[in-house]
């Protein structure tokens, strides 16, 4: 996920202090992960060297300035054209498990158990989220039926990858 | 044999139903060839598989409903292989309750009326049955469809009111085969919710068939079935 777009979608409500874009940010996204102080700042240094955010003005007290941002017409062009754009599918887990079904094949050990645990180890992950869904208010809720979904397509996958595994030791193993 | 996914299992809980070993073919198909689960007191155990591997004729044999070859059905005190059909009947009347895929409402029957059967079945009067009724329409969130009959409802009222018919004369496992099959996911979430809230309060058993790992993810363990053999719990890989 690109941090600076996210950044730049929290701005476009109004002008914001770095402190406060962290803070926004943690709330809305930082379920798994705070954002760390100096990534907000190289970001919003990255994102003001590309124009896509302006320094609004500059408050002096007793600590150091703070600069307050707003986003940019440029900016919020980016942010439309990210919105609108959808993202790749990524499946770097299956690789990881594909090896090493391959590998357990090959090397003669039994590939259900590679299948087995993986199972296993999902649905704990899975068990764990239904039950923090059902405490959890709507918006908390959408992100845990996000990464519902998607390990249960890696289920599936593993589902097939056992209904497959005689075939493949056929062919990879004879 | 169980493949058992939950790190809470409670082994040395007393099961109040346990298959063991069950063995059937339909024809020279075999359905199940070696398959064992048992469930406590309060627990929701999901019974997963591909199509065709025997989840929901290990549920039909395990609530008496299909008898199996060989291997045993505890439950209580019975083995509920070894009782003739009518015990067996009478049984799954006044100690079971079932949610099946499709509700299998009473379509001549109001809401109501289909969620005061069992009572009705079981030889409650009219009034005491309409009463508890009407707790578990008001648990499962159908009271306002009360008068409706089957054909005027959505799937996910149709599901909630098989849910509420299933709990109604207080069972003591509920067989529930695919009950979100036919939903779309929010539905879905709302029947599985409810049915883990209720298991959950109770001491009421489920036997939860689904291929849906999501809605597995409601049980409390999860029992994977393949070829008619439920699995064992695998050893670490070397």
């Amino acid at each position: 996920m690109s941090i600076g777009l996210t950044l730049l979608g929290l701005l476009e409500g109004g002008s914001r202090h770095g402190y406060d874009l962290k803070r926004a940010y943690d709330d809305r996204f930082g379920q798994n992960r705070s954002l760390a102080y100096g990534q907000v700042y190289s970001t919003l240094s990255r994102l003001l060297r590309d124009g896509l955010v302006a320094v609004d003005g500059v408050e002096s007290g007793e600590g150091p300035e703070r600069k307050r941002y707003s986003i940019t017409p440029e900016g919020v062009e980016a942010l439309e054209r990210w919105l609108s754009t959808s993202e790749k599918p990524v499946a770097d887990l299956h690789n990881t498990l594909f090896t090493k079904v391959v590998l357990a094949v090959l090397s003669g050990r039994d590939a259900h158990q590679v299948l087995d645990a993986q199972r296993r180890a999902h649905m704990d992950v899975m068990r764990d989220l239904t039950r923090r869904k059902s405490k959890a208010d709507p918006t908390a809720q959408l992100v845990h039926d996000f990464s519902l979904f998607h390990l249960e397509a890696d289920l599936r996958w593993l589902e097939l990858a056992v209904s497959r595994l005689e075939q493949l030791t056929k062919e990879i193993a004879p | 044999m169980t493949l058992d996914a939950s790190p809470d299992h409670r082994e040395d809980a007393e099961p109040v139903l346990a298959g063991s070993d069950l063995h059937l073919s339909f024809g020279p198909t075999p359905a199940l060839r070696g398959a064992s689960l048992s469930v406590g007191a309060g627990e929701t155990v999901a019974v997963t598989g591909s199509s065709g591997s025997g989840k929901s004729t290990l549920l039909h044999c395990l609530a008496g409903i299909l008898m199996p070859e060989s291997g045993q059905v505890r439950y209580g005190d019975h083995d509920i292989t070894a009782l003739p059909d009518k015990q067996r009947s009478a049984l799954r009347r006044t100690d079971f309750g079932f949610v099946f895929q499709f509700g299998q409402l009473v379509p001549e029957l109001t809401v109501d009326e289909n969620v005061a059967l069992p009572l009705r079945l079981a030889g409650v009067g009219h009034k005491e049955a309409r009463r508890r009724a009407a707790h578990w329409m008001e648990r499962l969130e159908v009271t306002g469809i009360a008068d409706h009959r089957p054909g005027e409802i959505s799937g996910g009222q149709g599901q909630r009111t098989a849910v509420a018919r299933a709990l109604v004369a207080d069972p003591v496992v509920v067989f529930a085969d695919e009950p979100t099959g036919a939903l779309d996911s929010l539905a879905g979430e709302q029947v599985m919710t409810l049915l883990s809230d209720v298991a959950e309060e109770s001491t009421t058993a489920v036997v939860l068939v689904t291929h849906e790992p999501r809605v597995a993810a409601y049980a409390d363990r999860e029992v994977v079935i393949r070829d008619g053999s439920t699995q064992r719990e695998q050893e670490p890989v070397r």
